[in-house]
């Protein structure tokens, strides 16, 4: 199932009125509500993973949700390994996928 | 001579003497009351270091063990093949810095001691220091480059162990625990109690890393080994921007401390995946594994004093272990003179890693009667300045 958001009116918790913000993540604008997190943004648009693992090129997104895996680190404003569901999307912020190759070997 | 031998411990040091005592032929079983790897050879760095050990016996069986490792980590290739992962063995050097004008000469000073015990210490400019790390703190005072000073994964290492152990014929058995001893008349181990059963044995190895001390309670003898906690805190991964093992030379002090109360120094490396490790604390709080922010914030601290572009890195983890600490600052390696059967390889501190290949080969000679590869002596359970503390717990 697709994750997605629950429309107002039928949300148990009966939000206040929501502020619409838009954020570009790998520069394509996508809106979303005050409030929601950045992978809450992400994953309202259908898109499951944002990051790919060194080695194989694995998928990967949300996995704990919770602030300790970090498994779905992306780029916020220009700094890197932000956890994109532990970070409050802001108006604007420009979200990008982060992909980390194996570092070099030390000197 | 001895030919069958029970293993209390599959950490990284019972992973050692079982490998090295399958290849010399004898017959091997390692209980384990965990899962393999599962006590403190999973909760510490991996350093090979000679950087941070005096002249002495500890230098000397770290000396030894460096010119261990290399070969060791290539026998183990050949041996696994490629499924089996890298050890992550990197012999990147070590880069010890003094950050305060009275710790420069301190520093050059315990350096020139270990040049004289025959270890490549190298007094090097400042300006050298930062072209080795170009992000380190500018503000040091003084450097000291240790090119022999490495690094491995320790799990993998401990795996990598048991796994050739086993293709020599050795029996690893884990969620067993040994509560107790079987003596004959005379008073000879001859066997252990164990929560799945009586195990017989020719010899008993007791390497149970920090808890070496209660487990040979159970089995009849005194042994003075107490935990002492660390922590370590681990980033985000991120391209290389540290490339030694790099530390401020209090460290030194630190390790060589008995203090209970809590002490931190910095230590800070990167990892083969891109993680920054940032240590040290060492207290002594029994086994209490609770976090604790106060020594989490204090090792931050100083780490920034020798990175500052750590400010702006995410800390992924932070985790602890308990180290093997022994009064009198060094591993017990070799027979137990009451009890006739029992053997030690315990006690290793912050440095078991490093020094368990050397402690196999101690071993494996002192049950094979063979030529010993450096004096044993010093860590002979029967030795003087352990005396007090066999006597006083009797
Ligand atoms: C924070 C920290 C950083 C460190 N950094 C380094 C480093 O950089 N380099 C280095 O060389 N060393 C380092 N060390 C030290 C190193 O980790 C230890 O010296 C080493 O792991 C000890 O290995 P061991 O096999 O003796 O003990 P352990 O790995 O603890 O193994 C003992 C095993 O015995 C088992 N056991 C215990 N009692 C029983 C029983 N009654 N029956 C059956 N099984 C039992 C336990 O479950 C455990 O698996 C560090 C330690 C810490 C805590
Ligand atoms: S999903 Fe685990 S930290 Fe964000």
């Amino acid at each position: 199932m697709p994750a997605r958001p629950v429309p107002a009116h039928r949300d148990p918790i009966r939000p206040g009125a929501a502020t619409p913000i838009v954020i570009s993540i790998d520069g394509d604008p996508v809106s979303g509500v005050e409030g929601q997190t950045i992978a809450g943004v992400v994953l309202a648009t259908g898109r499951l993973a944002w990051r790919r693992t060194s080695v194989d090129g694995r998928p990967r997104g949300l996995f704990c949700g919770i602030g300790v895996c970090f498994d779905c680190i992306v780029t916020v404003n220009g700094e890197r390994d932000v956890r994109a569901c532990q970070r409050r999307a802001g108006d604007g912020d420009v979200v990008e996928s982060q992909h980390d190759e194996l570092p070099e070997a030390a000197r | 001579m001895v030919s069958d031998v029970v293993i209390v411990g599959a950490g990284i040091v019972g992973a050692a003497c079982a490998r090295a005592l399958a290849v010399a032929g004898v017959r091997v079983t390692v209980l384990e009351r965990g899962a393999a790897a599962s006590g403190t050879s999973a909760k510490g760095e991996g350093n090979l270091l000679v950087s941070d050990k005096g002249p002495g016996p500890e230098l000397d069986l770290a000396v030894y063990a460096a010119s261990l490792w290399p070969d060791l980590v290539d026998e183990l290739a050949d041996e696994l093949g490629p499924a089996f992962p890298s050890l992550e063995y990197e012999r990147k050097g070590g880069l010890v810095v003094a950050t305060t004008a009275a710790g420069a000469e301190p520093l050059r000073a315990f350096a020139a001691s270990q040049r004289a015990a025959g270890v490549d210490a190298r007094a090097i400019p400042n300006g050298t220091a930062l072209e080795l790390e170009p992000w380190l703190n500018p503000e040091i005072t003084a450097a000291v480059h240790y090119p022999d000073d490495a690094q491995v994964q320790p799990v993998i290492a401990t795996e990598a162990l048991l796994a050739s152990a086993r293709n020599h014929g050795a029996a690893v058995r884990t969620g067993v625990e040994v509560t107790g001893a079987k003596r004959d008349a005379s008073g000879r181990l001859i066997g252990l109690v164990t929560t799945a059963g009586d195990v017989p044995a020719g010899a008993v190895l007791l390497a149970a890393g920090p808890w070496s001390g209660e487990t040979a309670r159970a089995l009849g003898a005194i042994l003075p080994v107490r935990p002492r906690r660390g922590m370590v805190l681990v980033t985000t991964r991120m391209p290389h921007r540290v490339f030694h093992k790099v530390y401020d030379g209090d460290y030194f002090g630190a390790t060589q401390s008995s203090d209970a109360a809590l002490q931190t120094s910095s230590v800070v490396e990167s990892t083969a995946a891109g993680t920054v490790l940032l240590g040290s604390s060492r207290e002594q709080v029994g086994f209490d594994e609770r976090l604790r922010v106060d020594v989490i914030r204090e090792i931050a601290t100083k780490a920034l004093r020798l990175f500052p572009f750590l400010a702006n890195a995410s800390i992924m983890r932070a985790y602890g272990g308990f180290r093997p600490f022994m009064p009198d600052h060094l591993p017990v390696i070799g027979e137990d003179h009451r009890i006739a059967g029992l053997w030690h390889a315990s006690g290793h501190e912050g440095a078991g890693i490093g020094l368990s290949l050397a402690t196999a080969e101690l071993l494996v000679a002192g049950m094979l009667g063979t030529a010993a590869p450096i004096d044993a002596a010093p860590f002979g359970l029967a030795r003087a300045s352990l005396a007090p503390y066999l006597e006083e717990a009797a």
